[in-house]
C-alpha cells in the first residue's frame, strides 16, 4: 500500500539495532570456531529463537525444517544455516501474503473506510490511533476519530490531544457512557462530514472478560447500522513486549471480531516481537504496522522482508 | 487405602521403567516437559535452563518414597524451588513510621503504573495513611488528568504543577506539600519509559536521587515475554528498585516473567494487581504464582479471599443452618451479598483451577445475582422463611413485583431446593471440611 511515503527504514533499523546486534552476536558466538552445524549449535539457535518470543513449539518446528533442509545441502556453513532459518521464518510470515486487508484500492471503494482498534490494556491503542490518524491525514484523507473508551479515566482527554496534534475531528462520549453510542455518533458524524477514514478507539480489555468482549461485538453491530460495510478493518494492537499470551489474545479477539491486521507497538526497545510469527502461523493475521516510538510519525508500515532483514541484517 | 494405591502405582511404574527410582533418562523426559511448561509461561530461556539444571540435581539426589509417585515428587520439588526463587516469603512495604513515606513507581509504557498508583493509594488510605498522589508523567497526553480522576474517585489529593515539565521539581515539591498538609505518604507516578532511552532513564534516576524514596517499585505487565529480563535489569541498574509489582494478573497470562525478573534482579515481588477496579490489589504470595506458572490455578488465593470477605459470625450462622438444613431465602440473600463482596463472579472463577476453562463458553453474568436479589426481596418475610408457602399466586406476585418473569422465579425456587439437597448430601459426607484440603488439590 502506497499510502505512506514515510517508511523510514533507518529508524526501524536503529530501533531494532540493539535487538539485531544481540541476535547476530549470539548467532556468531554460537558458530565461532564451529564450521559444521551440530546438535549443540541447533540448541543454541533454538535458545535465540525462543528468547525472541517465537515460542517453544514454533521454534522447534523452524529448527526441524532447517535441519531437514540442511541435510539436503552440501554447504553446512553457518551462513547457509542462518539463511535457511531466515527462509523458514520468512515463510511463516508469508502465510498472510494475500491479506484480507486494505490496499489503497479498497479504501477508494468504501467510504467511509472504518477501522476499529482493539486490544488489551496498555498495548498502545490510543497512541497508535493518534499516529494512524496523522498519517492518513497527511496522505490527504479526511479523518474522524471516535473515542469509545468510556471506561478508563482520562482516555478521552488523551485521544483529544492526539486528534489535536493530527488536526482531525474527534467525537467523544462521557465517562461511563455506552461505548456503542459513541461509535454510533461517530459514524453519523463521519457521514455528515463525508469522511474518508474513521477510527474507533475502544477501551483496553483483557480477552478473558466475556462481557467486555461482547461489548466489542455490540460496537460492531451498532456501527453497521449506520454504515453497512463497517468495520472494514479491525486491528488488534499488541504490545511488542508481550510473550506467549499475545497468541491467546489474537485467538480470543478473533472470536469476537474479524481481526484483519495486527499492529505491534513498542518495538523500539529490546523486545523482538517474535510472537508475531506464531500469530501469523496459526491465525494468518497479517502484521500491518509497527510502532517504534512515541512521536506522531513513529509508526511504520510493516514490511516482512525489511523486518527479517533488520533482524538478520548482517546475514546476507 | 491411599498407601495401597500408591504402592500399586509404584509397582506399575517399576514394570514400565524396569526400576523403582528416578534415572537420568526417565527424568529427562519429565524435565523436558516441564521446561516447555516454563517457556510457554514466558519464563526466560536462560532462567528456565538454570532452573531446570537445579531441579535436576535435586531430583536425581532423591529417592522415590513409596507414598508418592515420581511425578508428584518432581512436581513438588519444582513447586518448592519456584516458590523459593520468587521470594521465599512475602514482604511488606517499608513504611517510615514517624516521617513521610515516599513511594516511587517506575516501569515501561502501558504496564499499569497509573492504575496501580490509584490502587495503592486506596489500599494505604484504608490502612489510615494520609496519601498524596504525585503526577510526574508530564509526557503522555492526559496522564495527569487520569491520575486526577483516579484520585478524585478515592478521595486522595493529587499534586501537580500546571505547565511544568520538570519532574524532579514536581516530585520534590510534592513532598514539601505533603509535609505542609499533614499527609504522611507520597506516591509518585512517573511516565512510562523505555529502558534503553538514556535521557528518560537519567530523568528517573535523578528523581530517585533527589527524593530518596523509602520504596521504589518496578511495575511490570504480567504478559511480558522473554525481554522482561532486559528491561528489569536496566531499571534495576539505574534506579535500584526495592520491589516488583505484577499487573494484569486477572488475565490468563501465566506470569512466568515474574520468575525471570526475580532471577536476574533478586528483588521481592510485593504486589500483584488484578483488574481495573481500584480495590483489586493483593499482596504477593510466591506459592500461588508458582502454581499459576505451572498451570495449577490459584485455589489458595480463593480460599483466603473467601475467608477475608465472609463475616465470620455470619458464616458461622450460615454453617449452623447448613447443618440443620434450615437454609432459607434470607440466608440465600446473605450468601449472595458475601459473594458480591469478594469481587465479580468472574474473578472468583478465574482462581479455581479448571473452572475457568470449563466455564469458558458460559455466560457468567453478575447481573444474575442482582436478579436473584430482586426476586428474594420481593418475597414476604414469611415466604423467605418458609418456601413451601410459595404457591402459583404468590409466585406471580413476586414475578411482577421484582420485574422478572414467572419462569425466573420458578427457576430460583428450584435452585434453592437443589442447594438444600446438596447441603444435605455434603453434611452427610462431611463435605464441608473438604474446603480445608483445597491447598493440597493444587499440588496433585
Amino acid at each position: 500500500m502506497a499510502l505512506f511515503s514515510n517508511i523510514n527504514f533507518e529508524k526501524l533499523r536503529s530501533g531494532l539495532s540493539k535487538t539485531r546486534n544481540k541476535f547476530i552476536n549470539n548467532l556468531n558466538e554460537a558458530f565461532t570456531g564451529i564450521e559444521l552445524v551440530n546438535e549443540d549449535t541447533l540448541d543454541e539457535v533454538e535458545s535465540i529463537l525462543i528468547s525472541s518470543d517465537i515460542g517453544s513449539e514454533l521454534s522447534e518446528s523452524i529448527l526441524d525444517m532447517a535441519r531437514i533442509k540442511l541435510k539436503e545441502e552440501k554447504d553446512l556453513s553457518k551462513d547457509n544455516f542462518l539463511k535457511l532459518i531466515k527462509h523458514e521464518l520468512g515463510k511463516v510470515l508469508t502465510k498472510n501474503a494475500d491479506s484480507r486487508s486494505n490496499s489503497a484500492d479498497e479504501m477508494e471503494k468504501y467510504k467511509p473506510y472504518v477501522i476499529l482498534i482493539v486490544g488489551v490494556n496498555g498495548a498502545g491503542k490510543t497512541t497508535t490511533i493518534g499516529k494512524l490518524a496523522s498519517n492518513f491525514k497527511n496522505a490527504g484523507k479526511k479523518v474522524i476519530i471516535g473515542s469509545a473508551d468510556t471506561f478508563r479515566a482520562a482516555a478521552n482527554e488523551q485521544l483529544e490531544v492526539w486528534a489535536g496534534r493530527a488536526g482531525v475531528e474527534i467525537i467523544s462520549g462521557k465517562m461511563g457512557s455506552d461505548p456503542s453510542s459513541v461509535a454510533f455518533a461517530t459514524m453519523e458524524a463521519a457521514n455528515k462530514m463525508n469522511a474518508d477514514v474513521v477510527f474507533i478507539d475502544t477501551a483496553g480489555r483483557l480477552h478473558t472478560k466475556n462481557d467486555l468482549m461482547h461489548e466489542l461485538s455490540k460496537i460492531e453491530r451498532v456501527i453497521k447500522k449506520v454504515v453497512d460495510h463497517a468495520p472494514n478493518e479491525a486491528y488488534l494492537v499488541v504490545d511488542g513486549n508481550s510473550g506467549q499470551n499475545a497468541l491467546t489474545q489474537a485467538r480470543e479477539f478473533s472470536k469476537f471480531s474479524q481481526i484483519t491486521g495486527l499492529i505491534v507497538t513498542k518495538l523500539d526497545g529490546t523486545a523482538k516481537g517474535g510472537m508475531i510469527f506464531q500469530i501469523c502461523n496459526e491465525l494468518q493475521i497479517p502484521v500491518k504496522y509497527i510502532g517504534v516510538g512515541e512521536g506522531i510519525d513513529d509508526l511504520q508500515d510493516f514490511d516482512k522482508q525489511k523486518y527479517l532483514d533488520a533482524l538478520f541484517n548482517e546475514v546476507a | 487405602m491411599l498407601e495401597d494405591l500408591t504402592q500399586k502405582f509404584e509397582r506399575a511404574l517399576k514394570k514400565v521403567t524396569g526400576q523403582g527410582k528416578l534415572t537420568e533418562s526417565n527424568i529427562s523426559d519429565t524435565l523436558r516437559e516441564i521446561r516447555r511448561v516454563l517457556l510457554d509461561a514466558d519464563v526466560n530461556y536462560k532462567v528456565a535452563k538454570d532452573f531446570m539444571d537445579d531441579v535436576k540435581v535435586k531430583a536425581l539426589g532423591q529417592e522415590v518414597l513409596t507414598s508418592v509417585s515420581p511425578g508428584q515428587l518432581i512436581t513438588k520439588i519444582i513447586y518448592d524451588e519456584l516458590t523459593e526463587l520468587m521470594g521465599g516469603q512475602q514482604r511488606e512495604l517499608s513504611i517510615n513510621p514517624s516521617g513521610t513515606t515516599v513511594i516511587l513507581l517506575v516501569g515501561l509504557q502501558g504496564c499499569g503504573k497509573t492504575t496501580f498508583a490509584g490502587k495503592l493509594a486506596k489500599s494505604l488510605s484504608q490502612k489510615k495513611r494520609n496519601v498524596l498522589l504525585t503526577a510526574a508523567d508530564v509526557y503522555r497526553p492526559a496522564a495527569i488528568d487520569q491520575l486526577k480522576q483516579l484520585g478524585n474517585n478515592i478521595n486522595v489529593p493529587v499534586f501537580t504543577i500546571d505547565g511544568s515539565k520538570d519532574v524532579v521539581k514536581i516530585s520534590q515539591d510534592s513532598i514539601a506539600y505533603a509535609k505542609a498538609n499533614n499527609l504522611n505518604t507520597v506516591i509518585i507516578d512517573t511516565a512510562g519509559r523505555l529502558h534503553i532511552d538514556e535521557d528518560m532513564m537519567d530523568e528517573v534516576s535523578r528523581i530517585k536521587q533527589t527524593v530518596k524514596p523509602n520504596e521504589t517499585l518496578f511495575v511490570v505487565d504480567s504478559m511480558t515475554g522473554q525481554d522482561a529480563v532486559n528491561s528489569a535489569k536496566a531499571f534495576h541498574d539505574r534506579v535500584d528498585f526495592d520491589g516488583i509489582v505484577l499487573t494484569k494478573l486477572d488475565g490468563d497470562s501465566r506470569g512466568g516473567c515474574a520468575l525471570s525478573i526475580k532471577a536476574v534482579v533478586s528483588k521481592p515481588i510485593k504486589y500483584v494487581s488484578m483488574g481495573e477496579k481500584l480495590d483489586s490489589i493483593e499482596v504477593f504470595h510466591p506459592d500461588r504464582l508458582a502454581s499459576r506458572i505451572l498451570g495449577k490455578g490459584d485455589i489458595v488465593s480463593l480460599v483466603e479471599k473467601a475467608q477475608e470477605q465472609f463475616d465470620s459470625k455470619e458464616t458461622e450462622d450460615l454453617e449452623k443452618k447448613f447443618l440443620a438444613n434450615k437454609f432459607d431465602f434470607d440466608d440465600f440473600l446473605k450468601q449472595i451479598k458475601m459473594i458480591k463482596k469478594m469481587g465479580s463472579l468472574k474473578s472468583i472463577i478465574a482462581m479455581v483451577p479448571g473452572l475457568n476453562k470449563a466455564m469458558k463458553n458460559q455466560e457468567v453474568d453478575d447481573k444474575q445475582l442482582v436478579k436473584v436479589e430482586s426476586i428474594i426481596q420481593s418475597m414476604t418475610i414469611a415466604e423467605r422463611k418458609n418456601p413451601k408457602l410459595l404457591n402459583g399466586g404468590r409466585r406471580k406476585r413476586i414475578a411482577k413485583g421484582s420485574g422478572n418473569s414467572i419462569q425466573d422465579v420458578n427457576r430460583l425456587i428450584k435452585q434453592h431446593g437443589e442447594m438444600k439437597k446438596m447441603m444435605k448430601m455434603m453434611n452427610s459426607k462431611g463435605g464441608m471440611s473438604s474446603l480445608g484440603n483445597l491447598r493440597n488439590i493444587g499440588l496433585n
